[in-house]
């Protein structure tokens, strides 16, 4: 009559699938990520903005930060606002190599699509960024996207 | 004796139990080294940089809006305090002219943003300006797209669309040299 279901159904749920579902995640992950570029030495809170536009193709932008030194770095370079190139700091005058040396890098047909991002802290004066400006546009760079967040509404 | 033919010994498989640790530990190496940045932001295209003065262009005086921005981020829009929220219904009615005033621009292709600020305005207001205006336009290009197309206007319109929208109202905004008073 009652015969034992237990003995008779195999218990364990076969895991052999499993690498598989790891394995699509692992490529979605390393797919969509962007490896850290270096230690961010500059606090920045960029501003809220509606008109938003998104930058296409990581590829083809380069990043410039300003903004006041971390804690860490106040007491060696102080609390006035600084540049961030790459990894480390930098005045407007090392703009023109940095934008080169991003730009050997891009084949030459999409070089004229490059953009740079200026991610500013939104309490930075304007001083800074003009001369950032002005250096893009000595080093006719003309393309530039302020970087901004969604306003919340 | 018992023969182990080399088939037999085929089915003899790779323990593949481990390969989903291994897949684990790459998994939480990228998750740990993932920014999904969302990079977003206002587009611009600075003009080119040149050592000569510029040419001195007369305009008329209707067909410039200009927006001073000063060290204490307050806003002079044709010579009057304006608050920020302001700012963009201004713009707009400015740059369309409805009403064919006098005072305002005499078309859109003739109106002229002009931007001033100092070197001591602070980025965040700058930026918020600066998106009242482009958001301006967009809503102008918006109702102009709607009009004619009647579709809302977005990135995504084919080339001919949006050029024929921005023909009709061209975005102008010039940008003059920082005053330099409030810079630290």
């Amino acid at each position: 009559m009652f015969t034992k279901k237990r003995g008779k159904t195999n218990p364990e749920v076969s895991t052999a699938s499993l690498p598989d579902i790891i394995f699509m995640l692992l490529f979605f992950f390393m797919v969509v990520t962007v490896l850290r570029d270096g230690e961010r030495k500059v606090k920045v809170v960029v501003p809220q903005a509606t008109e938003l536009q998104k930058l296409q193709q990581k590829s083809l932008v380069n990043h410039i930060w300003i903004g006041k030194p971390t804690e860490k770095y106040a007491a060696t370079y102080g609390t006035k606002p600084r540049i961030q190139l790459g990894d480390k700091f930098a005045s407007e005058y090392d703009i023109p190599l940095f934008l080169e040396q991003h730009k050997i890098k891009v084949p030459e047909p999409q070089r004229p699509r490059i953009t740079t991002s200026l991610k500013v802290d939104g309490d930075v004066t304007m001083g800074i960024v003009t001369d950032v400006k002005t250096a893009l546009r000595k080093a006719n760079q003309l393309k530039v996207n302020y970087s901004a967040r969604p306003r919340e509404k | 004796m018992a023969r182990t033919s080399s088939r037999d010994r085929m089915k003899n498989e790779i323990n593949a139990g481990s390969m989903a640790d291994i897949a684990f530990l790459l998994l939480i190496f990228f998750l740990v080294t993932t920014t999904i940045d969302i990079d977003k932001g206002i587009t611009v295209k600075l003009p080119p940089w040149s050592e000569e003065d510029p040419e001195t262009q007369k305009l008329k005086k209707r067909n410039v809006f200009s927006v001073l921005v000063n060290a204490q981020d307050q806003l002079l829009v044709r010579g009057e305090l304006t608050d920020v929220d302001d700012l963009r219904e201004r713009a707009k009615e400015f740059i369309a002219n409805p009403q064919r005033r006098e005072d305002l621009s005499t078309d859109p292709k003739n109106a002229i943003i002009s931007l001033k600020n100092d070197r001591g305005t602070s980025y965040g207001v700058y930026v918020e300006v600066y998106n009242e205006l482009k958001a301006a336009y967009n809503e102008l290009w918006n109702d102009e797209c709607e009009r004619m197309y009647g579709i809302p206007y977005s990135e995504e319109l084919p080339v001919a669309y949006r050029k024929a929208i921005k023909e009709k109202i061209p975005f102008v905004l010039s940008e003059a040299e920082p005053t330099n008073f409030g810079e630290e």
